[in-house]
């Protein structure tokens, strides 16, 4: 079964990849993209059903190790089929 | 007085580093980053480059390598522990120190002899500077913007724990130009710039970087 873990920098933390892409974006015509923050996502692999007790865990690597609280929000999802890109 | 130099799988400057303290008359020992323990040091230094190819973020996986439990607690109790680049980095990551480094704003890897101001000298690393003083050393990192929210900000510069500034234009976005910052019993430091690389004018801009090293040496034999 699969979890899925978003990490994205803060809003208030620069995010000099995102700008990096949206000046990029703009060059290629794309002006009507106003902004662009640029996250990470983790396809974590688990044995058997993702219950309640294993989301709790895995919020506990995602804060230990996945993002670092300091600058990045995160966000544990499970999933019950192969992990889908969120809408 | 033995320093440890901890090498991680990626890291470059190491070699300097250990230099750095034979230079200022110490000795250095090699630490590899999979032993359990750090004992026998009495000072450790986590030198610059690239941990663990700076996967996932610089130095979040250093962090847990196992020399850093032994590292973490003995600083905890005191022992000095100086973090170069990667090294703070990883002393962030391990919440030895606050905030956190994120990419420069100018979006380029920054390698330039670079003006800083030591802002206090009542730290185990910077006591044979003199608060004020300017010194000039190296700067090569790609991710040394500085960050922590404002009240952790205000804390560090109330409690005289911004150890180095950047003076003469912030090269990388850094928040209030911090280049370098203390624990709150100053006994662990973490900047930015490479003092191990302005040790010797043969090598380096000059010799300003070696108070770093010279300086734990008298914080240990009078501590």
């Amino acid at each position: 079964m699969s979890v899925v873990v978003e990490v994205m920098p803060k809003p208030e933390i620069l995010d000099p990849q995102g700008q990096a892409v949206l000046s990029a974006l703009h060059r290629l015509g794309f002006t009507e993209v106003t902004s662009v923050r640029q996250g990470k996502r983790f396809e974590l692999t688990v044995e058997g059903e993702v219950d309640e007790q294993t989301l709790a865990r895995l919020e506990q690597a995602a804060a230990t190790l996945l993002a670092n609280p300091v600058i990045e929000d995160h966000r544990v999802s499970g999933s019950s089929a192969h992990a889908e890109p969120s809408a | 007085m033995r320093v440890g130099v901890v090498t991680f799988p990626g890291s470059l400057d190491d070699g300097d580093a250990a230099r750095a303290v034979r230079y200022a008359g110490g000795v250095p020992v090699a630490l590899w980053h999979g032993e359990d323990d750090a004992r026998g040091v009495d000072a450790v230094i986590l030198p610059g480059g690239f941990s663990y190819g700076d996967y996932l973020r610089c130095g979040a996986i250093a962090r847990f390598a196992p020399v850093m439990r032994s590292v973490v607690d003995r600083a905890r109790a005191g022992m000095p522990v100086l973090g170069i680049c990667n090294g703070f980095q990883i002393l962030c990551e391990a919440h030895l120190l606050p905030g956190a480094l994120i990419r420069n704003d100018v979006r380029t890897f920054v390698c330039r002899d670079q003006a800083l101001r030591v802002e206090t000298a009542a730290t185990a690393w910077t006591v044979d500077y003199a608060a004020g003083q300017r010194i000039v050393v190296p700067l090569k990192s790609g991710e040394g913007g500085y960050v922590a929210d404002g009240a952790t900000l205000d804390r560090l510069e109330g409690e005289g724990r911004v150890v180095v500034r950047y003076v003469e234009g912030n090269p990388n976005g850094s928040m209030r130009d911090i280049a370098g910052v203390a624990s709150e019993d100053g006994r662990v430091v973490g900047l930015m710039p490479h003092p191990e690389h302005a040790i010797e004018p043969l090598t380096g801009p000059g010799t300003d970087g070696l108070g770093f090293f010279t300086s734990v040496l008298a914080s240990v034999a009078t501590a």
